[in-house]
């Protein structure tokens, strides 16, 4: 088989397990897995500019934002029905990203970390100063009636983490091939050894350009759908918080693989399922199960099982 | 025909001039080695050939167009390949992805091709960063010689290769001669006399001489710059 056939069985398999896990898992668990599939989503994006690019954004909540403030004040304000909405907030997030691509690429390294801090610092504090419309810390909730999709109810658990899981499979299957496409390659390089790419002939500020779009899109994608599936938007999803949360679970699951970012959003959300079942101060076990991993696992879970035992994973 | 053209080319560094005002021109076909000592000026020379390094004065002709203003990845697509003098591949990637994103594709025999010719087809899937030196120079000669290009610029790319390998390089070289048109920066003189039909010798950022093998060998100023000291 070649790797792209290997990639491919892959990624169809994981897809398949993860329909089996949605039919028998027990409602806790299944709800679990919807939330951990949209968050994945967000992870996957934030892994094209960060693993794929070898860019660090710390401001990716305002992506991921974009698209839930895009989509859940279409349906909240404006009624609009899903799918527009969704879309609405797809075309909020590349809107953001495109803008804020022009202006932080301008910078590099840490200052491009900078720059992206400051920009989803502004959004965090425009989403509260704007409070009349968005609800500000607290937020709003989309109405159940709402939520429904071609006569399917989004609210329905079944129904929700198929919904989830078509979402994540399509930035899953979209990553995976856009890694094995040209552009994919040239990302790589980008990430690399930028001056080689770049005295290879190839448009760098292209195609960091689009990277960005891309990255901010998908994140933005992730957060439309988690405002329709769970309904509710608030301003907690714009927070610093919220731009280091993808970074953990990239590090974490392996930075630069495709299955990586489900992998680590999954781990840290059991993580902190399981720790803060034990102790009030389970963050001190997350703290410290992350110091173990980036000690003991430097290329993350998926990473370490490539650098070790299965080194064709994509 | 003339491939090349520089016009009072110039770059300031401070208040250095490493490169002072140089005028050079490079006819289609011909292998040219730039020589001269440590410092001279000549990486920074290709550098603003190649777009690399911003010149701080005067213009740069390449197939008859002023490209003094087009960005580097646009002079490489228009026809040049540069290597560097400080080795520069994709040290955590394959011999194989090199090559590929030197030749803009995958297409498994090209690869295979573009690294026979430096002798590494055994070696595709080997990781860049851990070969030897010699062979990463080689490795990073043969992405540009898989380019295809008009003009093959080489920053001293002998340097760090075994008697046996730099055989090869004039080999390869001289199957190349020809269809391209080859700048070379070279130290040392047993490839630039077996190699070059012309040599330009740059000394602190001018140009001191230019002319055929036995010229520049018979040129006092010249052994005294350089090939005394070389
Ligand atoms: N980025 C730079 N900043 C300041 N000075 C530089 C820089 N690059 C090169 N120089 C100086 O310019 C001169 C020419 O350097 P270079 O072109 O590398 O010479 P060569 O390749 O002939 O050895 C040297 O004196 C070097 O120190
Ligand atoms: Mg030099």
């Amino acid at each position: 088989m070649t790797v792209n056939a290997r990639s491919t069985v892959l990624h169809l398999g994981l897809i398949a397990i993860l329909i089996v896990l949605g039919l028998v898992l027990p409602t806790y668990h299944q709800g679990n897995l919807a939330r951990i599939l949209v968050l994945a989503t967000y992870a996957i994006g934030f892994n094209v500019l960060f693993g794929y690019t070898g860019l660090l954004s710390l401001g990716h909540a305002m992506f991921f934002a974009a698209g839930m403030y895009g989509c859940g004040l279409a349906m909240h304000l404006a009624d609009w029905s899903v799918l527009p909405a969704l879309g609405m907030g797809l075309a909020s997030a590349a809107a953001l990203s495109l803008v804020v691509a022009v202006l932080a690429l301008r910078t590099i390294g840490v200052a491009f970390m900078i720059v992206t801090l400051m920009f989803a610092q502004a959004f965090f504090l425009a989403a509260l100063y704007l409070g009349e419309w968005t609800g500000g810390d607290e937020g709003f909730v989309i109405a159940q009636a709402r939520r429904q999709l071609a006569g399917f109810a989004l609210t329905e658990p079944l129904t929700r983490f198929f919904a989830a899981l078509t979402v994540f499979s399509v930035a899953l299957l979209l990553t995976a091939w856009l890694m094995q496409m040209p552009f994919g390659r040239i990302l790589i390089g980008v990430r690399e050894n930028e001056e080689r790419t770049r005295m290879l002939g190839y448009d760098v500020f292209r195609h960091k350009l689009l990277a960005v779009v891309i990255s901010g899109t998908i994140s933005g994608g992730a957060g439309a759908a988690y405002a329709v599936l769970f309904g509710y938007v608030g301003a907690t999803f714009a927070s610093v918080q919220y731009s280091i949360f993808p970074l953990l679970w990239v590090l974490l699951g392996g930075m630069g693989t495709t299955i990586g970012p489900l992998i680590g959003a999954a781990f840290m959300f059991y993580l902190i399922d399981y720790a803060s079942g034990l102790t009030n101060a389970y963050l001190l076990i997350v703290g410290a199960a992350l110091v173990l991993l980036t000690l003991f696992a430097r290329a993350g879970i998926v990473g370490e099982i490539r650098k070790r035992w299965v080194p064709w994973l994509p | 025909m003339i491939l090349l053209e520089t016009k009072g080319l110039t770059r300031i560094y401070g208040g250095l001039r490493a490169v002072d005002d140089v005028d050079f021109s490079l006819a289609r076909g011909e292998i040219h080695a730039l020589i001269g000592p440590n410092g001279a000026g000549k990486s920074t020379f290709v550098g603003m050939v190649s777009g690399r390094i911003p010149a701080s004065k005067g213009e740069v002709w390449f197939e008859g167009r002023n490209i003094t203003s087009l960005p580097a990845h646009v002079r490489i697509k228009q026809g040049m390949a540069y290597t560097f003098q400080i080795t520069a591949i994709y040290a955590r990637l394959s011999l194989f992805d090199n090559v590929a994103l030197a030749l803009g594709s995958r297409d498994r025999p090209a690869v295979l091709e573009a690294l026979a010719r430096v002798g590494l087809a055994d070696r595709a899937a080997q990781t860049a960063g851990d070969l030897a030196y010699g062979h990463q120079r080689l490795l990073e000669i043969a992405m540009g010689v898989a380019q295809a290009p008009q003009l093959l610029i080489l920053d001293e790319p002998t340097q760090g290769l075994a008697e046996s390998e730099i055989e090869g390089f004039n080999h390869l070289i001289r199957s190349l001669a020809g269809d391209t048109t080859i700048l070379l920066i070279e130290h040392n003189m047993q490839v630039v006399m077996a190699l070059a039909d012309t040599i330009t010798v740059l000394d602190t950022g001018k140009i001191l001489s230019r002319g055929t093998p036995d010229e520049i060998r018979a040129n006092s100023d010249v052994q005294n710059a350089y090939l005394g000291v070389g």
